[in-house]
Parts: structure tokens; sequence; C-alpha cells
């Protein structure tokens, strides 16, 4: 075997290579634009010490919210050891926007067998929006370490029906966990 | 274990994996608290506690210790010349130990369940952060004798190729200097002073940030004498040669430059990122791949003139005439294997969108146990066995405790990780102690888990083994105590300067890093951001 050839055979590895990589990119690139999926990605800043004394992440807000353009808000946050509120309905096959933040320290949000996903830290809100297509309960674990309760921090998804979909004058809707 | 640099050696392998065995008790132990048996002492705090203990052990006592024990070997064995800076290079080891020490007595006691990634503003003890920093410390001595060494054999040599060996561990060594300063700097200037008390708020987004730089490039210096290995000693266990030592340099070279500039594609799904840096990441993630698709044609092709050597035919068909009976080739077999799988699902993690479907679920500790737990740390026992004769000047009594040993740390592993990949699939969340099985949603997780943890006990006794294995097997014949590495078809006697050296691919890793990484740190000091108070896990509720 001269060298020459062994030369010859790595580049010809390296052309295949290079273009199974190249493939592999834009099959990611078309699909991510073509599903316009966007990992949380707002980069919004807001103070974990004060939030829950004034603005969007105050109690009377947390909880679902139906825009006047039939899109749906969830505003939530995630402290240790639970989410806020505990139960969050969701109108099924409509767009949902998650809004979340954390007065405290790091929390992971996720809702089971969904590409609804994100971490939680604190002095950014995280936004991510996402659609549901299976009605019914959807379990939502804390998906990063946050303390030694960390293990119990669960809360519950209802994704909802369109015919029982039903918010009231405010556009405002609750849901109650059986225990 | 006669002369001081072989006890030298041995004293940071004997570390490394007895840290390891310590480790994988605990990994067995939590398998066990995951799933639906019930094990003793389980509470949500031993779970923790165990959890830090087992990846501080497992991800930086290990591989560093293992790291630094193999290079200063290799710096022996492929340089032909006497280690410098001897005792500074055991001064580095006894710093390193006592760093070990300290974070493994704060941890046991409780005082830092923070896990091993510290993700502030939780915040242990000092002594925890102390100790892993002594680490640091320790193996940051071992980088400069990594490269002293060099110096001086070039010096010595002048004009003559580095051995590969040496080249591709002080690529390494490089690699990791430029590693430690993300965690470093976050732990210097952020986690310290907040464990101390001096300070008591801390910007949370700016240390899951730094702590990304190191997060990527560690894993490849995890992985590097595995590859040393496949490169340098593999071709000549198994009877052949290594097809090419051009893109044996190459490969380490590009290993050096694309670890790095990567490390936010572990903050796809963060908030405090645009997408902008996130894709620009990934796309350069994505760079990584062609150093191992080129290794595995390299070593492919290596083995292929191995196998045809002794008689091997056919297509495919020399795979089955190499020595599978040999240690070094068995593992490596398996490793490729186990490569093969984790690489499959790493293209996932990598993958901006994908990677919401799995990030933080169980997928991606079934990722890295298979790739890291797996085909490295398999590479670590094969290196291990090969180099301890030439250590001890005694032959194993028998090789069949040591195939017996690998082959169950792969059924193992593989038994782990499979049910552990599907879980995440699932939506299982990793690092939670305990889950209600009997709620009707996860019910059917439980078998699974279960499944998984049966593999964790089969690697437990795997791992029992190896240490059994290296502490009475090597009392056989009189060994030959000289280390040769694998032969190039064509050994090169000179080779450029560029792949000779590491000044030009230093430069260009320092531009890649402010490319990717200057103002995804600089905008913390731009923007509006306000530090999350301190939370002490250490004194009071
Ligand atoms: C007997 C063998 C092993 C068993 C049974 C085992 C089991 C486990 C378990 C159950 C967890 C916790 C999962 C969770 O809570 O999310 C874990 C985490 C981990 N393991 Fe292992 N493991 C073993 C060997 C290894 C090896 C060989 C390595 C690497 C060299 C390793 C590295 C890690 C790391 C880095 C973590 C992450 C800790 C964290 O999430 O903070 N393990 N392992
Ligand atoms: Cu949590
Ligand atoms: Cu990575």
């Amino acid at each position: 075997m001269d060298e020459k050839r062994i030369v010859r055979s790595e580049l010809r590895w390296v052309f295949v290579v290079a273009a199974a990589v190249t493939l592999m990119l834009v099959v990611i690139v078309a699909t991510t634009l073509a599903n316009a999926l966007h990992p949380p990605s707002n980069v919004e800043t807001i103070d974990p010490a004060t939030l829950h004394i004034a603005g969007e992440f105050t109690e009377a807000n947390l909880g679902t919210q139906e825009n006047a353009d039939g899109t749906v808000t969830v505003r939530l946050i995630a402290t240790q050891y639970a989410f806020v509120p505990r139960c969050l309905p969701v109108p099924e096959g409509r767009p949902v926007s998650i809004r979340v933040t954390s007065p405290d320290v790091i929390h992971g949000f996720i809702v089971a067998g969904t590409n609804a996903n994100t971490m939680v830290v604190p002095g950014f809100v995280a936004e991510l929006t996402t659609e549901f297509d299976e009605p019914g309960d959807h379990l939502m674990p804390c998906h990063e370490y946050c303390g030694l309760g960390h293990s119990n921090m669960w809360a519950v998804l209802r994704v909802v029906p369109e015919e029982e979909w039903i918010p009231d004058a405010n556009g405002r809707m609750t849901c109650e966990l059986v225990p | 274990m006669n002369s001081s640099p072989n006890r030298l050696v041995a004293a940071h392998i004997w570390v490394a994996f007895i840290a390891f065995a310590v480790a994988a008790v605990m990994g067995a132990w939590q398998m066990l608290v995951r799933s639906p048996i019930d094990a003793p002492l389980e509470t949500a705090e031993t779970y923790f506690v165990s959890v830090t203990g087992h990846g501080a052990l497992m991800a930086y006592v290990l591989p560093t210790l293992f790291v630094m024990g193999f290079g200063y070997y290799v710096a022996m064995t492929a340089l032909k010349q006497p280690l410098p800076g001897l005792r500074w290079a055991w001064a580095g080891f006894y710093i390193a130990a006592i760093g070990i020490v300290m974070a493994v007595v704060t941890v046991l006691s409780g005082q830092a369940t923070v896990l091993y990634t510290f993700y502030p503003p939780l915040t242990g003890s000092v002594f925890f952060y102390l100790g892993v920093l002594l680490v640091v410390v320790g193996s940051w001595i071992w980088v400069a004798v990594m490269i002293t060494a060099m110096m001086k054999w070039k010096r010595a040599n002048p004009g003559a190729a580095v051995p590969l060996a040496m080249f591709a561990t002080v690529a390494n060594a490089i690699l990791w200097l430029w590693t430690t300063a993300g965690v470093g700097a976050e732990l210097l200037f952020q986690v310290l002073p907040a464990s101390l008390g001096w300070t008591d708020s801390i910007d949370a987004g700016l240390a899951r940030t730094l702590f990304s730089w190191t997060l990527h490039a560690i894993v490849y210096f995890w992985l590097m004498p595995a590859y040393i290995a496949f490169y340098t000693i593999l071709p000549k266990v198994a009877g052949g040669r290594l097809y090419s030592d051009t893109m044996g340099r190459v490969s380490f070279i590009l290993f050096l430059l694309y670890s790095l500039p990567v490390g936010m594609h572990h903050l796809f799904m963060d908030p405090e990122h645009g997408s902008g840096f996130k894709f620009l990441q990934m796309m350069l993630t994505a760079l990584v791949t062609v150093p191992t698709l080129l290794t595995i044609f390299t070593i492919g092709a290596s083995l292929e003139i191995a196998a045809r050597l002794r008689g091997g035919k056919g297509l495919f068909g020399w795979v089955r005439a190499l020595p599978w009976d040999r240690p070094m080739v068995l593992a490596a077999g398996f490793s490729f294997i186990m490569l093969g799988f984790g690489g499959f699902g790493g293209l996932i993690n990598m993958s901006y969108a994908m990677n919401s479907m799995i990030h933080n679920t169980s997928w991606v500790t079934a990722h890295f146990h298979l790739i890291f737990g797996g085909s490295v740390v398999i590479m670590y026992f094969a290196i291990a066995y090969h180099i301890w004769p030439k250590l001890t000047g005694r032959e194993a009594r028998s090789l069949t405790p040591i195939r017996v040993q690998l082959w169950l740390w792969f059924v193992g592993i593989v038994i782990t990780s499979f049910p552990w990949h599907i879980l995440g699939l699932f939506g299982q969340p990793r690092r939670v102690s305990s889950f209600d099985f009997a709620n009707p949603e996860i019910a059917y997780w439980g078998p699974w888990t279960t499944v998984s943890a049966i593999g964790g006990f089969i690697m437990l006794a795997g791992a029992a083994l190896f240490v059994w294995n290296l502490a009475t097997l090597y009392r056989g014949a009189a060994a030959d105590r000289t280390m040769s590495y694998a032969m190039a078809v064509h050994q090169p006697r000179e080779v450029p300067r560029v792949l000779n050296g590491f000044g030009l691919w230093n430069t260009l890793v320092a531009v890649l890093m402010i490319v990717a990484y200057a103002w995804p740190i600089a905008q913390f000091f731009f923007l509006d951001t306000y530090p999350a108070p301190v939370q002490r896990v250490d004194v009071g509720g």
C-alpha cells in the first residue's frame, strides 16, 4: 500500500463524512423552520425578589387566560416545591403560550410526552408556544434538581376538548386536581 | 511496582478506580430507589447525597485521575525519556487527593447536596467547591508536566515527529486547560464568594453559561484516553498497523478545535440566551462528528489490515479473523458497538428541536451512561489491563476473568440504558428520587425501571470484578515491561510543523471561543439582569 493511496482513500471518506454532516444539518434546519419549533429564547429578565409583589406574575394573574384573538396564555411560577397553579387547563388544538419564571432557584418545566420543555431560571421569564392535541391530564414534573423536595414537585396540564372549553367572562379558566 | 515513576502512574489509576467502585455502589442503590423495589435507607436526602457523590466521583474524579495517570505513563513510554518534574507530579497527585477527600466528606455529611453540576443559587459548604477546585489544580500541574515533557523531547529531537500517543495526550492537556476555564471562573467569581457568605445573590444565567463552557469539552477530555488507545495501542494488539498517522493527528486537532465552542447546546432549553447563538453552536456541534467518523474509518482500516494479515477474507468476513480473545480487542469491539448506539442518540440530543422531547429526561442519563460509562470506561478498563503487567512486572494468571468482566460491563450497560432511553421518551424526568407508581399515568414506567435496575446490578458486578482483577490477577509469569505503541503503515519520521505542535491551533481555539462565547457571556453585563438570592443547603432549614 503506498502512501498516496492511503491519503486518497482517507480524503474520499472525508468527503463522504462532510456530505453526511451537511445533509444532517440541512434536515435539522429545514424541520426546525417548517415546524416553527422554537425553544424558549426570549431573553426577558425579571426580578425574582419582587415578582410576587407587582407585575405580571402576581397571584391574581397566574393561571390560564384566553386572549381576545382566541389564543391562550398560561402564566405560572415554579417555586420550591410546587408549581403555582398546580392544575393548568388548556384548550385542545389551539396555540398556547406558556410563560414561567422562578422566585428562588432553577427549576425545569416539561409536559410529559410532548415537546413542551424549558428550563426555569430565576431572573428570566421562559416563554414557549405550542399546541396540545391529546385531551386529558398530562403530568408536569419539575425536571431540574431544585432541592430535597424536588421529587415531589409535580403539576398537571389538562387538555380540554373544545366543547368543554368555557372560560369565564374575563377569559379565565381554572381546574381542580382530583386528589 | 519498584520504581517511583511507575508508582506515580499506579497511584493515580488506583485512586481513579477506587472512586469508581464506590460510585458504582451508589449508582446501583440509586437504581433501586428509583424503581418500584424498596431500597434500604431510602429518603430524598440520602438519594440526592448519593447522586451528588456518584456524579462528582464518576464525572470528576475517575476520568481526571485516570487521564493524569495514563498521561504520565505515555509521556515516559512514548517519548522514552524520564518524566520531567516528577516531584511536581507527585505534588499534583497529593493536592488532588486532598481535594477528593475534602469533597467526599463534605458531600457525605450532607453539607453540599447540590449535585455535581452546582447550579447556583443553590449553594453548599465551601469545602465541597474547594475540594473540586483542588482536583482541578492538581490536574493543571499535570498539564504543565505534559507540555514540558513534549517541549523537552522536541529540543532533544529537532524536527522529529512527536509520537502520536504523546501528541494526542498533549492535545488533551491543552483541551483540558481551556475546558476548566469556564467552571473555574464560575467557582472563583460566583460560587466561592457565595459559599463564603461574601455575596448574597448570584446571577444564575451567567453561572449556567460559564458551566456550559466546560460541560461539552469535558466529555472529550474523558473520551481522549479511549481514542488514544484506538489509534496507538489497539492496532498493535490486533496484530496490524495504524492505517494513517496523519489522520490521527488531524482527528486530535479537530477534537481540540470543535469540542470547545459548542457547550451552549446544553442550553438549548434555557431562557437566558437567544436563538442566534444557540443555532450557531448547534452548527459547530455537528462538526464534532467529523473527527469521530474519521476515527471510525481509520481504526476500521487498521483492524482490517490486522485481520487480513491473520488470513481474514471477504468484504466484511475479515472481522471474524480478529483476535477477539485479547482483552483490548474485545473491549474495543464493545466500545464501538456502544458508540454506534450512543452516537445515534446523540444526534437527537444535538438537533435544536428534537432536543425538546428529551431534555432533562432519563434519555439523557441513559445516553451518557452508554457513551461515557460504556464506550469510554470500558476502554479505561482495557488500558489498565494492558499496562498492568508492565507496571507490576507480572502477567495475568488467566485472561478468562478479564473477558468475563468486559462482558458483564457491556451486557450491564445495554440492559441498563435501553429501558432508560425509553423511559426518557415517555417523559420520565432525571434526578428524581422516587416515583408514585400507584398513579395510573405512570404505572407503566415501573417494569421498565425495574429492568434497568437489574442492568445496574450487572454493571456493579462488572465494577467489582474489575477491581478484584486489578488487585489479584497479576501474579503470573514475569512480564516484559517495555510498552510499545502501534506503528503506522507509513511511520513518519517528520511531519509538517502544524501537525507537530499546537501554537496555531491554540490561536484558532481562542478565535472560535471569542466568536462562540464572547457575547453570550458579555450580555449579562449589558442586560438588566437580576441576580437570584443565594440559597444555602448546608446551614439551617
Ligand atoms: C454500576 C454502574 C452504574 C450505575 C448502576 C449507575 C446508576 C446511576 C443512576 C441511578 C443515576 C441517577 C439518575 C438520576 O437520578 O437522574 C446516575 C447518575 C449519573 N451517573 Fe451513573 N451509574 C453507574 C455508572 C456510572 C459510570 C461508569 C459513570 C461515568 C463514568 C456514571 C456517571 C453518572 C453521572 C455523571 C450521573 C449524573 C448525576 C447527576 O444527574 O447529577 N455512572 N447513575
Ligand atoms: Cu425541581
Ligand atoms: Cu455536550
